[in-house]
């Protein structure tokens, strides 16, 4: 509990694209999870999923519905049964235990609080069903109250409580469990869109305070990048990339990774890789721009198809003799006072296309207006047109 | 929420439909308690049916029903009373106990069997009790339980149950999964989550299932009139219906004995209703 928090958001991209996902070999793992494999019924939901957390660290699992992400949470809660693989906390292989049996602790998108106990009695119930002495239950309540803010609310019922209030219970009756990982399954769904930025800061502050190992499940891109030490990117049951998030934002390994992460998404075009005066070109749909050869090496082939991909903060007004990478037929800007984006399309057959324009320049910019925009080549993404994963990878 | 006040039209319609149907309910209701409380008995055809005045009202019905100033009926009715309250209770209890973590079962596992055993519940409630009396009659007689309380509770029950399984059933689909998943990851067996979360959170459905249990026999006659032959047995459904002669009828001594019979059931309803009416799951999940 009393171990420092560690982060790896903030490592630099460039030095995240050189090495492998920088696992913290010094550090225990505190869950992990083999080859997990679960189908209900015919549908099958994971297809062979390792999953590593080391002690300290906070472990997001992010995906579209349907990905398997909240599956594998309640595997390692013990709420499923994996048909297939193992799964051991703190080092104690818990595939066949009962939840009661794993110390783990969850907080659920509904909160699932008990509705017929008070908040005090709520927080109290995991700990005396373990047989917790009487004065430490009053201690570790009175304790996590006060951590988040819970003292005047300790008679209430959950129906007497506001959205917010409810989440923070919740969390209070992970917290006096002192569990061995604390389980998160989209617990902010429910809040609206103030709350939930408050929350979130409030979940991590929490998590760095208590040294706690978290694994916390959402669909919400803000979210996981955000909180994350370590981001695991799920897609059709399989882990489609992991890493810190900011390696996982500016280096996707697949199409599908670079389109999830990031919002608005990445733009995407269909083109063709070309070799003029010794540099390579990516031109396709409208789009023409040079790329980064040190980045793609080897996979740099002339006449190779691929998927252009740059993300819309990455495009910016050309403006002096800087390169135009395409020119934007403007249909809406939508203005956010530090920042708009200008939304439109390259040619009228092709993908819509989104740019990020400083609020100044987005002042002269008309719906109608064609627009010239320019990217930096480290900032183009290729991938293979076949397979969908990266160049240089 | 924004709400619209209605126009005074509206007002005076809404509430003539409230009035006429108030109405509507209670006119049977106010026949019997003025036939109860009136010498004449006055079962002439009147309009609105109220006492003639100060001195046509009285207890005497009252009293001849609970046997005052006549001990041996006197006991002989406190006994049917008992006979009443013991079975109705019995059934109640008997039909939650058996009903509760029956379909609690049913709401939460899946397991062979289940959906057949869902289907011939339904299927016993499209008879009518009377249709099995003659039956149950010769069951209970091979039994030794003809004439006895224990006999009807059995009887009772047998009927309750299917019922109680099936609303109690919809309670604990109501209840969100997750409260108990979440009792078990704190800490809970199977048996605990549902002993400590699910039990107290269907409590309200399960007070309800108990009253209907607890009413429909406290009501229930044509089985108690097959089943019982002594008079220290009867339930007061079927004392009432010895009042109804074949040649003539005590109206009187009828209503008050009706009036009588309303009193615990509506006693039960005005203690349950805060029960009845609170949803004590509201607040437990999202919401």
């Amino acid at each position: 509990m009393s171990e420092a928090p560690h982060r790896h958001a903030g490592s630099s991209a460039l030095r995240a694209a050189e090495t492998p996902v920088p696992e913290p070999a010094e550090r225990k793992l505190r869950c992990a999870a083999r080859g997990i494999e679960k189908s209900f019924g015919a549908t099958k939901i994971l297809r062979g999923v390792d999953l590593e957390i080391p002690e300290g660290t906070f472990a997001v699992l992010v995906g579209p519905s349907g990905c398997g992400k909240s599956t594998l949470l309640r595997l390692v809660a013990g709420l499923e049964q994996a048909d297939k693989g193992t799964i051991t906390l703190a080092g104690r292989d818990v595939t066949n235990l009962p939840p009661r049996d794993r110390d783990v602790a969850m907080v659920f998108q509904s909160y699932a609080l008990y509705p017929h106990l008070t908040v005090r009695e709520n927080l109290a119930f995991g700990l005396k069903l373990r047989g917790t002495p009487a004065a430490e239950i009053e201690s570790r309540i009175r304790e996590a109250s006060a951590m988040l803010g819970l003292e005047k609310l300790m008679d209430r019922l959950p129906k007497q409580l506001s959205g917010g209030q409810r989440q923070r219970v919740a969390m209070g009756r992970a917290i006096v469990r002192r569990p061995t990982i604390f389980l998160f399954d989209e617990p902010l769904s429910n809040l609206d869109a103030a709350l939930r930025a408050e929350v979130r800061v409030e979940i991590r502050r929490l998590h760095d305070r208590l040294g706690a190992t978290t694994l916390y499940v959402t669909h919400d891109q803000v979210e996981a990048m955000t909180l994350a030490d370590s981001l695991w990117v799920l897609n059709g049951g399989l882990v489609e990339q992991k890493g810190p998030p900011l390696e996982i934002y500016e280096r996707p390994r697949t199409k599908f990774v670079a389109t999830f992460l990031g919002s608005p998404q990445m733009n995407l075009v269909a083109g063709k890789l070309s070799k003029e005066g010794g540099a390579f070109w990516a031109e396709g749909g409208g789009v023409r721009t040079r790329v980064d050869e040190e980045r793609f090496g080897d996979a740099l082939v002339e006449g190779r198809e691929v998927t252009i991909g740059v993300r819309p903060h990455d495009l910016c007004l050309a403006k002096g003799d800087a390169p135009i990478v395409a020119e934007l037929k403007v249909e809406i800007v939508e203005a956010l006072g530090s920042e708009a984006f200008a939304h439109g399309w390259i040619r009228s057959s092709g993908p819509t296309f989104v740019a990020r324009l400083d609020a100044a320049d987005a002042r002269s910019v008309r719906p109608g207006s064609a627009i010239p925009l320019a990217a930096a080549p480290s900032a183009i993404h290729l991938f293979d047109a076949k397979t969908d994963r990266a160049l240089g990878d | 929420m924004n709400e619209r006040k209605p126009g005074l039209l509206e007002t005076i319609l809404v509430h003539t439909v409230l009035v006429a149907a108030v109405a509507y309910a209670l006119y049977p209701v106010l026949w019997v308690v003025t036939l109860a409380l009136s010498k004449t008995g006055g079962t002439e055809a009147r309009v609105l049916p109220l006492p003639r005045g100060a001195e046509d009202l009285t207890l005497d019905n009252f009293r001849l029903v609970t046997g005052v100033g006549d001990p041996e009926k006197g006991w002989l009715f406190a006994r049917q009373l008992v006979n009443s309250l013991v079975v109705s209770c019995a059934t109640a209890l008997t039909a939650v106990a058996i009903a509760t973590p029956a379909a609690y079962a049913l709401a939460r596992f899946d397991f062979v069997g289940k959906r057949t055993g869902l289907r011939g519940m339904l299927l016993t409630q499209m008879f009518p009790g009377v249709a099995s009396a003659v039956p149950l009659y010769l069951i209970l007689d091979a039994l030794h339980l003809l004439d006895t309380r224990s006999g009807l509770v059995l009887v009772y029950a047998a009927t309750a149950v299917p019922f109680a399984i099936f609303q109690l059933r919809g309670a604990f689909l109501a209840i969100p999964v997750d409260l108990e998943e979440a009792a078990m990851v704190d800490g809970a067996t199977r048996v605990q989550a549902f002993l400590k979360v699910a039990l107290p959170a269907a409590r309200p459905a399960i007070a309800v299932t108990a009253l209907f249990a607890f009413m429909s026999a406290w009501n229930e006659f044509i089985l108690a009139a097959t089943l019982l032959g002594r008079e220290s047995a009867f339930t007061l459904p079927v004392v009432l219906q010895s009042y109804v002669g074949e040649y003539s009828t005590q109206w009187g001594a009828f209503a008050a004995g009706a009036v009588l019979v309303s009193v615990p059931v509506m006693a039960l309803f005005y203690v349950a209703q805060r029960q009845l009416l609170s949803g004590l799951t509201a607040g437990g999940v999202k919401g």
